[in-house]
């Protein structure tokens, strides 16, 4: 097995290169046996059963909840054995988990907008204040297409 | 001792169009990118005069209001796309970074490649746009309007997707690179600082990039199909397109300041003559920059109609950013402390750079709270601030970088005198242009406009004025660059005395396999008593 | 992509120092790639999230309209490939070509008949006009904007099956390789990195089936 820290080391377990002392290149390429994928694949198919079956009864929120959890441990099955993240170098945990945590970030952040709106002040839509600078000048020939220096009518409530 | 430019070096061997072309050699794809980079800084500069020529008067001199709102949606897309965040990584990035830290080449050369190619093949689809007749909705594309502009959205966003994987491929490679091919003895701590730079930049261009992808893929899809997903009359929602856009774009900023910053960090040292100062802050502020930057991209939305909560959180985070680049700041003050400084053209501009970096990151920050947001956004305040971040620091730390590492990179120096004026021209320039927008955008000149009030006068035509002056800056540099290929003296290994791999263990211009025996580090970066000096 | 056998890929490429700092490469840079389609399916999750939210009713309502046991189909037929394509990786780690050409042979089958179930589901809904934006024409949904579900709906099975597509083609081209004998138990890192790929795939469809399908 790699050592966790062998990303961190540049020239893998030889001194330098071209010093080729790796007389043993299939070390760390763990096979696994047979059984471990035939297993983890029948996990799969009954988690699918399940989630399938728990759909079916009404749980109100806790139905995306429910379905998430076993979702997730489905994928993070395929992802510690039959990619190998379980037994291979950490650092591809690390590399996993933060497109993870960045995706949550971008999720999250946007939602803070998204079901906060109107939270904290109502969103009215208020009147140009007739008394604005722009408004001020009167020279007709500089505007294209419609006369700016008009002031708006005033929408007092 | 007679300097001699190596004969077996990168740029004359191997021989042969074809094996430029096909090159895996990190230096001749450097070159490569140098070459498409300043074509499109060409671009860009030219539409940037154009702008600025019509804008010396307030009213329609040159040209109508259609062509003016493609001429600055060109002008962002281009520098930004095309030039800004190729430019550091994929031109001086891809030179340097094998170099610093003892590699033969990067991890993926032949990746390393496709990604020029597929610059180059992006960039044809932005060239079709224009030939089209160009976009009209400002670099940013906000829906609806590009949603529903009848200009040639689609070709651009293409363009620009096609773009992205070029950046992610360079960064993919980057990170790699430095996880896995550092020369013994080059443990993490005694990379150079620029190579830290870089790293963080390919997190960011890892992370991010695709998510801008998924963005102009719905603006396609949206163009094509009208699905309805930024659309209200369909329940969609427009602000939704800002989220997408601005979760990558802030970070695109980062992308073009940190190598920039990279640069400077080598650049302060290196002319001071002294070693870093708060080496491993400067090391982890690159990394701290790269995540809080995804933090804050609703700062661009402050009055979009995102909720009020958010934008306190973003305003918040906002500030939060601003203090890694502070660190750095205070520590590259701290080197140039007590050190022998010279004022070779480098460190002209990384001196430009301190200047015009802390002004225009300082208004950022004012522009984070949101309650002077509200008054500045969209106005020339929010131009001034970028221009002075992207082109007082990005640029002006490239330029910095180019005239550093020009002799390692074509084996001539160049004409010192001449390539100082034009840096103090292009510096004056610069804040005889952008300046005054500052003061622009706080009297309430709106961005993006054609015509103005007169009031407004006497500040457009100095600030068009500067931007003549910079364009002079700039040529004049061309020409410097470009004649120390028949002029210049030749360089040697290293004329400036600097302690980093590149400088100490490889010829003017480097070997096509960079270093004759593989490199043993056994000092750090910025050990300048360890390194034998060159007289230059 | 000319090579001379003396520097095939299988040999070691000329700037690593040994074949395992190469290997370690590859699979670290296909982690990162694999991160970049995290992140660019993670958009569409991101709308998906914002769009239920907003209307759970329709996407109640519209998700009625897609076919269960197709959908569970298509998740049970993607395991079995995932199945399949780490058999084949293993069969290769143990020298067994063959057998490995044999199982990259059957997650391919099982992925085009993924796509076969895909294409009837697509082509029920193109009958009915239950189409996303301004196409959708079905009127048996209850709620204002259907169609939102079915914008993100086909934006995001439409995007997984290119995947699917772009992996076909990627194992096609390892079965290809395999067969000129480009892989032995030292060297089979394409076929790795494939797999990875494959996994990936499998992972965002295992996410798509309930928040598509099985909606509360």
């Amino acid at each position: 097995m790699l050592s966790p820290y062998s990303m961190l080391s540049p020239y893998g377990r030889q001194g330098c290169y071209g010093a080729d002392m790796s007389a043993n290149s299939k070390k760390g390429t763990h096979i696994l046996p047979l059984r471990l994928y035939l297993g983890i694949g029948i996990a799969l198919l009954i988690l699918t059963a399940a989630t399938v079956t728990i759909s079916q009864i009404p749980l109100g929120p806790y139905n995306l909840v429910v379905a998430m959890c076993i979702a997730t441990i489905k994928a993070l099955l395929v992802a510690f054995f039959f990619m190998h993240l379980w037994f291979d170098n950490k650092f591809y945990l690390v590399i996993f988990g933060t497109a993870i945590a960045f995706l949550g970030i971008f999720v999250i952040l946007t939602m803070f907008d998204t079901m906060r709106r109107g939270d904290i002040y109502q969103e009215v839509a208020q009147p140009i204040q007739p008394e604005a600078v722009i408004y001020e000048k009167a020279a007709p020939d500089t505007t294209r297409d419609h006369d700016t220096t008009r002031a708006l009518p005033s929408e007092h409530e | 001792m007679e300097l001699t430019i190596p004969v077996h070096n990168y740029l004359r061997e191997p021989k042969g169009i074809k094996s430029w072309l096909l090159t895996t050699d990190h230096k001749r794809v450097a070159i490569l990118y140098l070459i498409s980079v300043l074509v499109s800084f060409l671009a860009g500069g030219i539409f940037a005069l154009l702008i600025r020529l019509e804008l010396i008067g307030p009213g329609a001199d040159l040209m109508t209001a259609d062509t003016y709102n493609k001429l600055f949606t060109l002008h962002g897309a281009v520098m930004i796309f095309l030039f800004l965040i190729p430019a550091t990584p994929a031109v001086l990035g891809n030179f340097v970074l094998p170099l610093m830290i003892g590699a033969k080449d990067v991890a993926f050369p032949r990746l390393n490649l496709a990604s020029w190619y597929i610059y180059f093949f992006g960039s044809i689809f932005a060239v079709v746009s224009i030939y089209l007749g160009g976009v009209d909705t400002g670099w940013t594309f906000y829906t609806p309007y590009s949603t529903q502009s009848t200009t040639s959205v689609i070709p651009m966003t293409l363009g620009i997707f096609i773009l992205g994987f070029s950046s992610i491929f360079t960064g993919l490679n980057f990170i790699v690179t430095v996880h896995k091919l550092r020369a013994p003895g080059m443990t993490w701590f005694r990379m150079p600082l620029m190579v830290w730079a870089l790293y963080a930049t390919a997190v960011i261009q890892v992370l991010a990039t695709p998510v801008l992808a998924i963005t102009l893929l719905l603006l396609i899809l949206e163009r094509l199909f009208d699905i309805g997903i930024f659309d209200p009359l369909m329940g969609g929602d427009p602000i939704l397109f800002q989220h997408f856009f601005w979760f990558y774009s802030h970070p695109a900023v980062y992308i073009m300041i940190l190598p920039g910053m990279g640069i400077i960090s080598e650049l302060i040292s290196v002319f001071s003559h002294r070693k870093i100062f708060g080496y491993k802050f400067i090391a982890f502020s690159s990394l701290a920059i790269a995540f809080l930057g995804f933090l804050v991209w609703g700062h661009h939305m402050f009055v979009s109609g995102q909720s009020e909560f958010a934008s306190m959180i973003f305003s918040l985070l906002t500030f939060l950013v601003a203090i890694p680049s502070g660190v750095k700041i205070f520590n590259w003050l701290a080197t140039m402390y007590k050190g022998s400084i010279t004022f070779e053209t480098p460190m002209l501009y990384a001196l430009s750079f301190l200047l015009l970096f802390a002004l225009g990151g300082l208004t950022g920050i004012f522009l984070g709270a949101l309650a002077t947001d509200v008054h500045l956004h969209d106005t020339y305040f929010v131009v001034a601030h970028f221009h002075y971040v992207m082109v007082g620091g990005a640029v002006m730390a490239l330029l910095g970088g180019i005239h550093y590492w020009w002799p390692k990179m074509f084996g001539r120096m160049y004409n010192m005198f001449w390539s100082s004026v034009a840096a103090v021209i292009i510096f004056i320039g610069f804040n005889v242009t952008f300046f005054p927008q500052f003061l622009l955008g706080m009297r309430g000149m709106p961005r993006r406009y054609f015509m103005y009030q007169p009031q407004f006068q006497s500040l457009h035509d100095i600030s068009s004025l500067g931007a003549f002056l910079m364009g002079i800056g700039f040529v004049i540099v061309a020409i410097v660059l470009f004649s120390s290929f028949f002029k210049g003296r030749i360089a040697g290994a290293n004329p400036w005395g600097a302690a980093t791999l590149e400088w100490t263990n490889t010829t003017s211009p480097p070997g096509t396999h960079n270093f004759e025996t593989t490199p043993e580090v056994t000092h750090g970066p910025y050990d300048f008593d360890k390194v034998t000096n060159q007289s230059t | 992509m000319t090579a001379h056998p003396a520097t095939y890929r299988r040999d070691l490429l000329e700037h690593y120092s040994d074949p395992s700092q190469q290997r370690d490469s590859a699979k670290l840079g296909m982690w990162i790639f694999l991160l970049t389609e995290i992140l660019f399916f993670g958009g569409l999750f991101c709308a998906y999230a914002i769009y239920r939210a907003w209307n759970p009713d329709i996407f109640y309502n519209a998700h009625k309209s897609l076919d269960l046991h197709l959908g569970a189909l298509n998740t049970v037929v993607l395991i079995c490939s995932s199945v399949t394509m780490a058999l084949a990786i293993r069969s290769i780690q143990l020298d067994r070509v063959k057998a490995g050409i044999g199982f990259l042979f059957a997650t391919l089958s099982l992925a085009a008949v993924f796509l076969v179930v895909k294409f009837f589901e697509y082509s029920h809904k193109f009958h009915l006009g239950q189409l996303p934006g301004k196409f959708y024409t079905y009127a048996g949904i209850k709620g204002t904007n259907p169609h939102l579900f079915f914008s993100v709906y086909f934006s995001m099975t439409g995007l997984h099956a290119l995947h699917v597509i772009a992996g076909m083609t990627a194992i096609s081209w390892m079965i290809y390789r395999a067969s000129r004998k480009h892989f032995s138990a030292q060297y089979y890192t394409p076929v790795e990195l494939t797999g990875m790929y494959w996994h990936l795939v499998d992972m965002v469809w295992i996410f798509l089936f309930p928040l598509l399908y099985l909606v509360g």
